[in-house]
């Protein structure tokens, strides 16, 4: 598809890093809010569909090349079944949430009833969002970014 | 604890969890090597299917495994995901891993000179973990998403020929149809969720009353998942997606719609085992009658066909009926004690036995063809003939194919079908008489198959035909000796295979007391 | 009465969803009808875990005075709505792809001219 005009593509670059921020919020504190792996993701891939519409796909797809897209979502989703094994191999079961209680990282644990969140909790979970959040991301802007470049019109000039 | 125990221990998720594994990796090992990538695919199907066969070695001595998921022990109430594997879920397990490592030795040869190969492998292993999640979780919702999972994958590869546009019209019509049947299977699990407020197979089955909406959500699943596993009259997506995907990929195909079929049968006898004697006879009634209709029709729409992948396929469809006319009859006796131990047992045997025979028989027949297709690049009955000269290892596994599936000694398909036709004829004689015309009409069609593919004079343009290459002929190999082994020793099969399954099926009650230790009542 | 007005809803747009599926010729407008079923059956399992007069399960600064679980509305449905609307992403990026693939050999979109064999 072609780009769209000067005014467009000025205000989406100004608006395009707020979005991404908001998404990465979204994302970051799925353990406290509302949000986490998927929804995050979701937001910020929309984000990135605004830059695809707005400048065209033959240009979007010059500046991204395919391999790239392939090895970030292969490595978004080895994170997160890499991070199920570990619990297997700390001692229990698959899946087991190893990170609550030890002080690594995000462990502490909250006492029950309403309390003031803290980011530092819930152990396993905030990992696992931001590798899902990372594949969700890649996988579902790679999917519009092949689809608008496969029907682009060969007939503009 | 030694590394056997500590295997077997965690079994059930290193079943689902190493093909996933292996799966995300597979992009990253093709950069290498074409080979490597290979290599490293059967690596993982090899450990994958020695842990089968390690779990299987005691599921069938008597104990269920429960695994659940990010805790050590049970506490009531269950808030988490389980996975429960009885003897009728290694049964099937074994069943998947063997026609997965068939099809993967097959394509190293069959599909090598395609690209975007790198895909097909991840697919393959995706489509793997599905399956094997499908058959081995206790929970409702999670068997919802690996069905979903594995017809997202199958849909996938149907499609991978995408020059031709008639594969890529099969794979459309696959996954409306999928996508359809399963929603209606979620609508059936919101409905049971949201009366008694479980998800979990064994806590639905001891607190499920045969109530109004109850008897909705039983047609909705039996209906949606018999409508994945290609029973008449919807099984109209089935000849186009087995005939036009490639040949390797068929074979995996089979898997999956065994596994739907063994989704209806945890359905009807696990989790409304309890609730049986309430409707007794009408619910298995009504699969007896769906066997029939899928029996005739599938054989006869296989008489009138050209195209020799679409012919299987129609064959399978038959077969898939001798498969719900051997269970139905034993779930129309489920409540009869005494007529239950004479006829029923009898008919879940050669139903269960079936299943293993139809998946090998089946399968072989599907390699047999691709490797014609391969040879030839011909896929119509019309224009081939005379191929018995060039390709003599072929022939001779076609053979050992149409014996099988048509029930006649010494292969396997003899010993199952003996036990369908003694058992059905002595509940109603017209079940037997239609199923043994229908094993005579088989008989008939591959005949003519095999003698306009294989016999007559040699075509001129057939005349540098060669064999197939070895990897292909060593798949097919390992089938046929499969099926040959089976038919000479088949009550070795039954008694230590087949019976732990039927018993599995029958005693739900011991599925329902891994979780509930307190739960009575039952068969 | 007011209180079934979910469920009414639900069953409507399931029907429609199977109008547009059967009746209908054009492949795109098959795809739609898909989407209308799966929104019918998330609308069904949302509105499963509704209980009358509660709050959000959430911990963080909850209105004071409400009990805990007896307050909340049932987490659970909400989970299983988010997992369908994930499958229903990837379900509908794969048939859109299949179309741009049937269009590009066959021309048309519809299906009365496409495949056909007995």
């Amino acid at each position: 598809m072609n780009g769209m005009s000067r005014i467009v593509k000025t205000i989406t670059s100004i608006v395009f890093p707020f979005i991404m921020i908001f998404g990465l919020y979204i994302i970051a504190h799925g353990h406290l809010t509302p949000g986490g792996g998927f929804q995050g993701g979701a937001v910020v891939a929309s984000g990135c569909a605004m830059i695809l519409v707005a400048y065209g796909s033959v240009w979007t797809m010059g500046k991204i090349k395919e391999k790239n897209l392939s090895i970030l979502e292969s490595i978004g989703a080895i994170c997160f079944i890499i991070l199920a094994i570990l619990g297997l191999g700390f001692g229990t079961v698959f899946f087991k949430n190893f990170l609550v209680g030890s002080n690594i990282i995000f462990g502490i644990v909250p006492s029950f009833g309403s309390t003031i969140s803290n980011i530092n909790t819930a152990g396993v979970i905030p990992l696992m969002n931001f590798a899902v959040g990372l594949k969700v991301i890649v996988g579902l802007f790679g999917i519009v970014l092949i689809m608008a470049y496969a029907s682009r019109r060969r007939d503009n000039k | 604890m030694n590394f056997v125990d500590f295997l077997l221990q965690h079994s059930p998720a290193l079943i689902v969890a190493i093909p996933l594994l292996g799966a995300f990796l597979t992009p990253l090992v093709s950069r290498i090597n074409n080979k490597v990538r290979n290599i490293f695919v059967i690596i993982i199907l090899l450990i994958t299917t020695s842990i089968v066969l390690l779990l299987a070695l005691d599921v069938f001595a008597g104990n269920i495994h429960t695994y659940i998921f990010g805790s050590k022990d049970l506490t009531l109430p269950i808030v988490r995901i389980l996975f429960e594997v009885d003897a009728m879920s290694a049964f099937m397990a074994i069943i998947g891993s063997i026609l997965l490592l068939v099809s993967v030795i097959y394509s190293w040869s069959f599909i090598e000179e395609n690209s975007g190969l790198d895909k097909y492998y991840t697919l393959v292993l995706l489509l793997a973990a599905g399956m094997f999640g499908m058959m081995l979780t206790g929970d409702m919702f999670n068997f919802f998403v690996f069905l979903e999972i594995t017809s997202i994958a199958s849909c996938a590869l149907i499609a991978f020929w995408t020059n031709k546009g008639k594969a890529v019209e099969a794979a459309f019509k696959y996954i409306v149809i999928s996508s359809l049947a399963a929603l209606f299977v979620l609508f059936a699990i919101a409905l049971l969720y949201g009366q008694y407020n479980a998800l979990n197979i064994a806590v639905l089955g001891s607190a499920i009353q045969f109530s109004y909406l109850d008897k909705i959500a039983l047609v909705l699943l039996v209906a949606a998942l018999a409508m994945k596993a290609g029973i008449v009259p919807m099984h109209m997506w089935l000849p186009d997606a087995y005939g036009r995907a490639p040949a390797s990929v068929t074979i995996i195909l089979v898997g999956a719609t065994q596994a739907s079929l063994y989704g209806v049968f945890r359905v009807c006898f696990t989790l409304y085992g309890n609730t049986i004697n309430l409707s007794p006879t009408s619910i298995g009634w009504i699969i007896v009658l769906l066997g029939l209709i899928t029996m005739l029709i599938g054989v006869s729409m296989a008489l009138i066909q050209s195209d020799f992948k679409r012919l299987i396929a129609f064959s399978a469809v038959a077969e898939i009926g001798f498969i719900f006319l051997g269970i139905g009859t034993g779930l129309t006796l489920f409540a009869n004690n005494q007529m239950f131990g004479l006829i029923g047992s009898t008919a879940m045997s050669g139903g269960i036995f079936h299943i293993i025979n139809d998946s090998l028989d089946v399968g072989l027949l599907f390699l047999v063809a691709g490797a014609v297709y391969y040879a030839t690049k011909e896929t119509s009955l019309d224009k081939m003939g005379g191929l018995a000269r060039n390709m003599k290892y072929t022939t001779i596994f076609f053979i050992i194919g149409l014996l099988a599936i048509s029930g006649i000694p010494p292969m396997n398909g003899f010993a199952s079908k003996l036990l369908i036709y003694e058992s059905t004829f002595q509940l109603n004689p017209i079940l037997a008489i239609v199923a043994i015309l229908s094993s005579i009409m088989l008989l008939a069609v591959f005949v003519k198959v095999f003698h306009s593919v294989f016999l007559g004079p040699a075509q001129p343009k057939f005349k540098d035909v060669k064999e197939v290459p070895k990897t292909m002929l060593f798949a097919m190999g390992i089938l046929a000796s499969i099926i040959i082994i089976f038919g000479l020793f088949p009550d070795l099969v039954i008694n230590n295979i087949v019976e732990p399954a039927v018993n599995a099926l029958i005693n739900y009650s011991e599925y329902i007391r891994q979780v509930i230790p307190t739960f009575t009542g039952g068969f | 009465m007011i209180f079934n007005f979910p469920f009414i809803a639900v069953i409507a747009l399931i029907l429609i969803g199977l109008y547009a599926i059967i009746f209908r010729k054009n492949l795109i407008k098959m795809v739609i009808g898909i989407t209308i079923i799966q929104s019918g059956v998330n609308l069904f399992l949302i509105t499963l875990g509704y209980r009358e007069g509660a709050v959000a399960p959430i911990f963080t600064s909850l209105p004071s005075g409400t009990e805990i679980p007896q307050g909340m509305v049932f987490p659970i449905p909400q989970a299983l709505t988010l997992t369908s609307i994930v499958i229903g992403v990837a379900v509908l990026a794969l048939m859109l792809s299949l179309i741009i693939h049937i269009y590009r050999h066959y021309g048309t979109l519809d299906v009365r001219k496409i495949g056909g064999e007995k």
